[in-house]
């Protein structure tokens, strides 16, 4: 067998071997998908409810809260990253990450200092590669997000939001996350989480006469319990929308993958075929051009 | 009052425990417990964890564990929302 041949069957075997893994990861991230879409729909009547009962208080009481109240200079903001454990998901990653740097310039232009928030290795791969510092990080989970997690993020952000800034705290958040819209369309989004603008998820009829509202203990209690459950809620839905996206991502990343394999592999079939060809022929004329030279040697 | 039944959704973080159409509800607040009729005024309060009863409209019950939660009650329409819950 010549050199070239051995060569490209080399070549074959090796895209072979890449697009099984490829094609398995398609499969896997595929069949993920469709649970992880199941798991955001589950999670919508909690976040419906909390999201009524917020707007509730608001609308039949006047209390200030410090979480809805816009503080009046705002010096520190907290931005909080949603990117992915693994890579192999096409611009999953990286378009959140751009998404954030951006933001983070407008942040900086309007002279507020930028405190970076990570969740998923990714995006701490990132910031360690560039030497640059992050407030706190979580990783692991994030294609398979618990509500755990979603409760200590919340916490973590709570606690920097009701302290000073010049201890640490922040005076507003915002997280970037991808929001899953399809299957081949994944939108990196930025809201900003913290002082509170409480939106009404759906456009409710408002009854003709409003209902009197009792609460208790009272009103100061009840939003007090109420808006960290409600931003835990958002957090809790970032991720979800975020592990939806991560598996459609990689979904359409291995397929492009896999047919791509197929490419190599089919190209390479020709190209080696080319070279067995070429080598039969250069034998045959080998041959044919030996036994003329014997047999014009005999007369 | 218009309807003759509550309408009840129990959830937590991630997912609907239960819905169904009820008689009564009893819960605990941190206010102490509190049962619910038909016909009720408005209300929101916060649960302390314990049990939720809910008494069916054949007079069956629904008992579930709710931890951490609160309770709104608007137009007969009841939602029991909880971090974690379950039915016993």
């Amino acid at each position: 067998m010549g050199a070239q041949l051995r060569v490209y069957r080399q070549k074959i075997k090796s895209a072979q071997t890449t697009k099984k893994i490829t094609r398995a990861m398609e499969l896997i991230s595929a069949s993920r998908i469709q649970k992880a879409q199941a798991r955001v729909a589950a999670s919508t009547p909690y976040s419906r409810a909390i999201t009524q009962a917020v707007s509730a208080v608001a609308t039949y009481s006047n209390v200030e809260h410090v979480l809805t109240t816009e503080p009046e200079v705002i010096n520190r903001a907290a931005v909080v990253i949603f990117a992915s454990d693994r890579g192999l998901a096409g611009a999953f990653s990286s378009q959140v990450l751009r998404e954030s740097e951006q933001l983070s310039e407008l942040l900086r232009n309007q002279g507020k200092d930028v405190v970076y928030y990570l969740v998923g290795r990714k995006a701490l791969a990132y910031f360690s590669f560039r030497r640059r510092v992050s407030e706190q990080s979580w990783t692991g989970g994030t294609d398979r997000p618990e509500f755990d997690t979603a409760q200590e993020i919340g916490d973590a952000l709570l606690s920097a939001f009701l302290r000073e800034a010049d201890d640490g705290g922040v005076d507003e958040i915002h997280i970037v996350y991808n929001r899953f819209v399809s299957m081949v369309t994944q939108v990196p989004q930025v809201v900003r989480l913290l002082p509170l603008e409480v939106v009404e998820g759906e456009a409710s009829d408002v009854p003709s006469t409003l209902p009197l509202y009792e609460f208790e203990p009272d009103p100061e209690t009840v939003l007090d319990a109420l808006l960290p459950v409600y931003i835990e809620s958002r957090i809790f839905n970032a991720m979800l929308q975020s592990a939806a996206s991560e598996h459609a991502s990689r979904q359409k990343a291995m397929k492009s993958a896999s047919d791509n394999a197929d490419k190599l592999i089919k190209d390479f079939t020709r190209l080696s075929n080319n070279a067995r060809q070429t080598e039969i022929t250069q034998q045959i004329s080998e041959i044919v051009g030996g036994a003329d030279a014997l047999s014009s040697a005999k007369n | 009052m218009a309807s003759a039944s509550l309408t009840v959704t129990l959830v937590s973080a991630d997912q609907q425990v239960w819905s169904g159409e009820a008689s009564m509800v009893v819960a605990r607040t941190v206010e102490g417990e509190i049962g619910i009729l038909v016909g009720h005024e408005p209300l929101l309060a916060i649960l302390s964890s314990g049990e939720v009863r809910i008494t069916l409209l054949d007079g069956t019950k629904v008992v579930a564990e709710a931890d951490d939660g609160f309770l709104s009650v608007d137009n007969d329409i009841i939602s029991v929302v909880a971090r974690r819950a379950a039915l016993v």
